[in-house]
């Protein structure tokens, strides 16, 4: 079922993508229809943007994103066929790529409601909205904004993301093979995260509706709790 | 009666330690023509610098993210995995100690400063023909590099492909030291080309068949890279990427930008535009078009009546053809701007079918270069199709259109699915 509805999106984004009459348009929008596969950030079906894993990566701050693309592409991001897909793309077509996505602003579907159990839900938005003191574990909306939208131009929005993406990547930072630029914050944090803890903050994240007005703030309160090399 | 056996065996070794020492690969000097020719002067380094772009050294001396030419980089073989050398002027690690005769030893002859024989994973096969002086100018360039202290890690070879014995056999059988020879009959330019396709460029490191013990034939003949997954097409057969037939501008543009009317680069090749063709000035490019031009062509031998795709094959590879691809490749694989043409597309139907099937699976761009420095991606399908599916849509693209090549299977799509990317 699943694989059906990620199939018939797809359809969806390419089929718009193409305007009929057999021409090509020279459009960025065009040239990325190999990210907008997976990522479809113009899924307007109501089936939630790249299905079960592949993350929203429209509206994200543009600085952000490049810094992914370039992580994949020298090896601090372990994700192979992404690694594949930017292997040979210079700094400027992945920045150039990156404000595209950046300025994109799909509608977002609204998430179906989360199953964990309630005490699951409430350790998630405590560590989410307040941290854990004696865990040394600060807020996430301290970095990522009270709004969870992010923070231009390098902190990422929490919402709309798939929740086994989300524990995918802080798994990833506990074992190493997800890197940033030093001093890498996440890291830090995810070393200090069970995976209790990093399965409450995903299951009560995933089941956050998105405002549709939602924007990356400008700028973020300062100091940040920990230094962070990609927010600097 | 004993004796008289001992005796004749004792000969019959004898003829046979005569026999290797003669065709024993010997080592060829040839000095420099004086110590200027590697002096650190701009001149020098600027050559070298160009010099290791045609050798495309850096993509197999950097490892993913890290510093250039500081090695690394690991080369999986049927025999194991070799793990590339820091070669920047490190004294400790890289080749900081190393002379001009050194490096010329290792580039001609395929043996490190210590004496010891290098493996032929560093393609001394071809490389062998690199002129003295242009080994110099390499020299002066890697000597300019700034020094990495990065520790070489040592091979990881299964037995008995570890040992410098099997590789000194390996050397009697494969490997002969030899300049390049101009050819008198052909002009300059054809013969730079051949300068560079069989020397720096080592094409043939990809474009020929090894055996068993990984020894190319040195021929373009195409091949299957062990491990990577990947075919390179013969440069010769007309069938393949065989270039005969085509414009000569269109090989340039090709080799430097990375597409071309109808063709594109993708996988190992895509890697070799983007970090060395691009880099070269379209002179030598030109050369290298001309000298694959003239190989010959022909179709190659042996290859039979492809057998068609069942019918109900064919129905159902038209329909995915039509959700999947038909808004970019066209309705009767014709090809849509910048989206190469699927009818008589070359790539599509060599016999040996991994590269269509990676493509699907994989899809991917064409490297940025300054050609093309905004190129068209393909999307994958690896997680929208299940094995039977491609193998169904890629029996269909192969006997369309006047395509003629065989079907493939779920299972050799299911083999390629698991192969790395990286």
């Amino acid at each position: 079922m699943a694989a059906a509805a990620l199939v018939c999106s797809i359809f969806g984004a390419s089929a718009q993508s193409q305007p009929p009459g057999g021409k090509i348009p020279d459009t960025l929008e065009q040239r990325v229809a190999a990210c907008i596969a997976c990522h479809a950030p113009k899924d307007t079906a109501g089936t939630r943007a790249g299905g079960v894993y592949f993350p929203r990566i429209a509206g994200k701050p543009s600085g952000y994103l490049v810094n992914q693309l370039i992580n994949f592409r020298e090896g601090r991001r372990q994700y192979p066929l992404m690694t594949w897909m930017v292997n040979h793309l210079s700094d400027p077509y992945l920045h150039e790529i990156a404000d595209y996505f950046a300025s994109q602003h799909p509608p977002v579907p609204v998430p179906p409601p989360p199953r964990e159990p309630a005490a699951v839900l409430a350790r998630g938005e405590q560590l989410v909205r307040r941290g854990d003191p004696a865990l040394k574990l600060p807020a996430c909306v301290a970095c990522h904004g009270a709004p969870l939208g992010g923070v231009a131009p390098g902190i990422p929005g929490l919402l709309n993301l798939p929740r086994d993406y989300v524990n995918a990547q802080l798994g990833a930072w506990r074992n190493g093979v997800r890197r940033a630029h030093a001093p890498d914050c996440m890291a830090t944090i995810a070393e200090r995260l069970s995976p209790g803890d990093v399965a409450a903050i995903s299951a009560w994240l995933a089941g956050q509706p998105t405002p549709p007005d939602l924007r990356p703030l400008a700028h973020a309160e300062r100091p940040l709790p920990l230094a962070c090399g990609s927010a600097p | 009666m004993t004796r008289r056996l001992l005796l004749l065996l004792g000969a019959v070794l004898a003829a046979l330690a005569i026999a290797a020492a003669l065709a024993w690969p010997r080592e060829q000097f040839v000095p420099a023509a004086s110590p200027d020719a590697w002096a650190a002067t701009s001149a020098n380094i600027a050559r070298g610098a160009y010099l290791a772009r045609a050798g495309d050294c850096m993509a197999c001396h950097t490892a993913r993210g890290g510093a250039p030419y500081a090695g690394g980089r690991a080369m999986d073989t049927p025999f194991g995995t070799l793990y590339t050398p820091n070669i920047t002027s490190d004294r400790v690690t890289g080749i900081g100690k190393w002379s001009a005769d050194d490096f010329w030893r290792a580039l001609h002859n395929g043996k490190s400063r210590d004496g010891r024989l290098l493996y032929p994973a560093f393609p001394y096969t071809s490389y062998t023909k690199v002129s003295r002086a242009d080994s110099d100018a390499l020299f002066a360039w890697l000597r300019s590099l700034p020094p990495r202290q990065v520790q070489n890690r040592p091979h990881a070879l299964r037995f008995p492909y570890d040992s410098q014995l099997a590789l000194a056999g390996w050397r009697l059988l494969y490997f002969k030291p030899g300049v390049f020879e101009q050819d008198a009959a052909r002009d300059a330019q054809w013969n730079r080309g051949a300068y560079l396709v069989e020397g720096l460029g080592h094409c043939s490191a990809c474009h020929s068949a090894r055996n068993q013990f990984g020894a190319s034939d040195e021929g373009l003949g195409g091949g299957l890279i062990p491990t990577v997954g990947w075919y390179a097409p013969s440069l010769t057969s007309d069938s393949e990427a065989g270039l005969g037939k085509w414009q000569e501008d269109h090989i340039v543009q090709l080799l430097r930008t990375g597409v071309a009317p109808g063709a594109s680069v993708t996988g190992p090749m895509a890697e070799v535009v983007a970090q060395s063709l691009q880099h070269l000035n379209e002179g030598d490019v030109r050369s290298m078009a001309v000298y694959l031009k003239s190989l010959p062509g022909g179709t190659a031998p042996g290859r039979e009546p492809a057998q068609r795709p069942s019918e109900q094959v064919m129905e159902q590879g038209e329909q995915l053809y039509r959700q999947q691809c038909a808004a970019c490749h066209g309705a009767r694989g014709e090809g849509l701007g910048p989206y190469p043409a699927l009818a008589g597309n070359r790539a599509l139907t060599l016999e040996e079918p991994v590269n269509a099937i990676r493509v699907v699976l994989n899809g991917g761009f064409a490297p940025a270069t300054a050609g093309n420095p905004r190129p068209y991606g393909m999307p994958p399908f690896s997680h929208v199709l299940d094995d039977a599916q491609v193998a169904t849509l890629v029996s269909y693209l192969r006997a369309s259109w006047g395509n003629a090549a065989a079907p493939v299977t779920s299972a050799q799509v299911n083999r390629y699915r698991a192969v790395p990317l990286d």
